[in-house]
């Protein structure tokens, strides 16, 4: 697990602060941002990293289990589901460490897969380099079934990407579970991962978000 | 300690009438432009030095004042376009006149400096207040005569670079072919040519299908200082993107990501913000680019992407603080950073009216005051310190009692000499090295 970010309340300098000093800060942010949707121009700049920070905070609320999700959504767009298929995929990939999931629990997991993963949905790029075309584990067959619908760059890939990983698939899991995804010093397909996980987790989020959503839309609009 | 390593001189202060936004050197150092949230650029000029006067060596002069912005109203967005100059850089002198280019949020302008030190007299047909001559007066033709007159100086707008930004415009740069110009705003950058206004080229634009995917935004851009083709951006996320011209019309592919490891053991809701870079400078050189960020500077070397070759902490001790500065927004204050002429000391400003060099060479750094209290002309400044506890010296400033309403965000350097600008708040003061003659 990536380490816990700490968090210090306003007037002390010392300790890492606990959820109530991570609502106020939440509090305080989303205060600034409806500032900001106020004044007649805000400052672009200042808005994004501020959008960001409350990100940041309600992933890691998310995460914690102090932020709950909604029900399933439609077209299995819930995060829930899309952690699941691509926590399935990794363990596929890294037959190490991870103990093989539950055919029963691999079946509904390649069920959500095409759903969720088409390149329709997310197009080109991420998945590409994120999906071994390679067969790993116990369950080749059913997912190069599941594979052959996306785009494969085939076996040179896989190996970039089972070399580059090594033993950090700890990281990737982070990643994947919503820890701020701040990977930047992951190699090239970690960092892809992490870009594929994030957008799910804002789209997914979106009934969460709320108030804040519609406080950026409308700041974004401006 | 007895005689300090860098003592500084202090020239004495310009109050202006209004918050100084930039401060820029021309290229040769002679003349120094500050712009100012009303929209007005004042132009110094060193005065040379005089053997009958030797103690103004080299003083730095009001030479011209010019209202440069006006505010404006967007009548389609019902907006009001701020007036204040957010940058402005010379072009390089081709001619007897200096020209300069500013910038408010929205607007760039081109201005043309000229002096006039002569004028015609013995008119024929006019007297000497231009009033036409009763024509049964004039008996005999003469030549006018050009005849010296005190020195004029006449500022004119040549070019108004309007309707290319539809954000606010953080930066521009002048090209080293003389002839373009870029100016960049949170999520594009254009290219202009600098005798054309009424169309740009737009290189850079990181505006997502979906607004509600932004996440980052440019933050300062600039020309590399020889290589007319290469120029680099930075971003709120803290990376540097070097582009390169020739490769594609539109650079949104960069050349070479500058872009540090986060460090997991500094890690808090907060480390986004204060990477994200608020300046970044080529090198005289064109070997190196220095950033500032909220706590630290950083030399780059554009031969190595995977992180700064040099790091210096400004002020570290607000690292404890960041959720205080974060309240009461001077979390998102932009701080420039410069170069001194042979790139071996490095300054930037910070609170309080503390501004700091570091140089590169003994790795030493001082931190110095830019107040009326402490510089009273023909001073020598003082170094300061801020104590973060364990043993104070007597006039060690402790970190509660910082004025971090007192920011240095704009400072310059003279390009050949240890001349520099800093401007604090209203009042522009310029500083020269009076003991060592190089400090490096």
């Amino acid at each position: 697990m990536l380490p816990r970010g700490l968090k210090r309340k306003c007037s002390e300098d010392e300790a890492p602060a606990g959820p109530l000093q991570r609502q106020s800060l939440l509090d305080m942010s989303l205060a600034k941002l409806q500032l900001c949707h106020m004044l007649a121009e805000p400052n672009l700049c200042r808005s994004v990293l501020i959008a960001n920070t409350v990100r940041q905070i309600q992933e890691e609320m998310t995460q914690d289990g102090s932020w709950s999700l909604p029900g399933p959504q439609t077209a299995g767009r819930s995060p829930r589901d899309r952690l699941v298929s691509t926590e399935v995929l990794c363990c596929s990939a890294w037959a190490g460490p991870a103990p093989a999931p539950d055919p029963a629990d691999l079946a509904s997991a390649l069920q959500a897969v095409p759903a969720t993963q088409v390149p329709g949905a997310m197009p080109g790029g991420p998945w590409d380099r994120a999906v071994p075309g390679e067969s790993q584990g116990g369950f080749p067959r059913s997912l190069d079934q599941v594979f052959g619908t996306l785009e494969s760059q085939g076996p040179g890939t896989v190996e970039e990407l089972l070399s580059d990983v090594g033993g950090s698939y700890c990281d990737l899991d982070a990643v994947l579970m919503g820890v701020v995804g701040g990977a930047k010093s992951g190699p090239e397909g970690l960092e892809t991962f992490a870009s594929v996980a994030a957008p799910p987790r804002g789209t997914g989020c979106k009934a969460d978000l709320g108030e804040l959503d519609h406080v950026v839309e409308i700041l974004v609009e401006t | 300690c007895g005689r300090p390593g860098h003592a500084l001189l202090s020239l004495s202060p310009h109050p202006t009438a209004d918050i100084i936004s930039t401060v820029e050197f021309n290229h040769t150092g002679e003349l120094l432009a500050t712009g100012d949230k009303g929209g007005r650029v004042v132009i110094f000029q060193r005065e040379p030095e005089s053997k009958t006067a030797p103690h103004s060596q080299g003083e730095y002069d009001v030479y011209s004042t010019f209202q440069s912005h006006e505010p404006e109203f967007d009548y389609l967005k019902s907006l009001e376009i701020e007036e204040k100059i957010n940058k402005i850089k010379w072009l390089p002198q081709q001619n007897a006149a200096h020209s300069l280019l500013s910038t408010n949020d929205k607007t760039i302008k081109l201005w043309k400096i000229t002096e006039r030190d002569k004028r015609p007299e013995g008119y024929n047909l006019k007297d000497e207040e231009g009033k036409l001559k009763d024509l049964s007066t004039v008996t005999s033709l003469q030549v006018p005569v050009l005849k010296p007159m005190d020195l004029m100086v006449e500022v004119s707008p040549r070019r108004v670079f309007a309707n290319g930004h539809t954000y606010h415009i953080n930066s521009i740069s002048v090209n080293s072919d003389c002839e373009t110009y870029m100016s960049a705003d949170d999520l594009r950058i254009n290219l202009w040519h600098l005798a054309i206004t009424d169309r740009s080229f737009n290189i850079v634009d990181i505006k997502p299908a979906n607004m509600e995917d932004l996440t980052e935004v440019i933050t300062a851009s600039e020309f590399h200082p020889h290589h007319c083709n290469l120029f680099v951006y930075s971003s709120s996320k803290g990376s540097l993107r070097l582009c390169d011209m020739r490769a594609a019309a539109l650079c949104d592919k960069h050349s070479k990501l500058f872009e540090e490891p986060e460090d997991p053991s500094n890690r808090s809701f907060f480390s986004e913000i204060i990477s994200s870079v608020s300046d970044v400078k080529f090198s005289h050189s064109g070997r190196y680019m220095l950033t500032r960020d909220y706590l630290t500077v950083k030399v780059w070397d554009l031969n190595m992407e995977a992180r700064p070759i040099e790091t210096y902490q400004v002020h570290d001790y607000l690292r404890s603080k960041l959720c205080s500065l974060y309240e009461n927004d001077c979390i998102f204050d932009k701080f420039e950073c410069a170069w001194n002429g042979s790139d071996s000391v490095i300054m930037t400003g910070a609170y309080n009216n503390f501004f700091r060099m570091f140089d590169r060479n003994t790795k030493r750094d001082v931190t110095l005051e830019a107040s009326r209290e402490s510089s009273k002309p023909r001073a020598v400044l003082k170094p300061r310190r801020v104590c973060v506890g364990g043993k104070r010296r007597r006039d060690d400033i402790s970190v509660d009692s910082l004025d971090f309403t007192k920011k240095i965000l704009h400072t310059a350097w003279h390009p050949a000499e240890n001349i520099i600008a800093i401007a604090a708040t209203n009042n522009l003061y310029i500083f020269q090295d009076k003991v060592n003659s190089d400090m490096h």
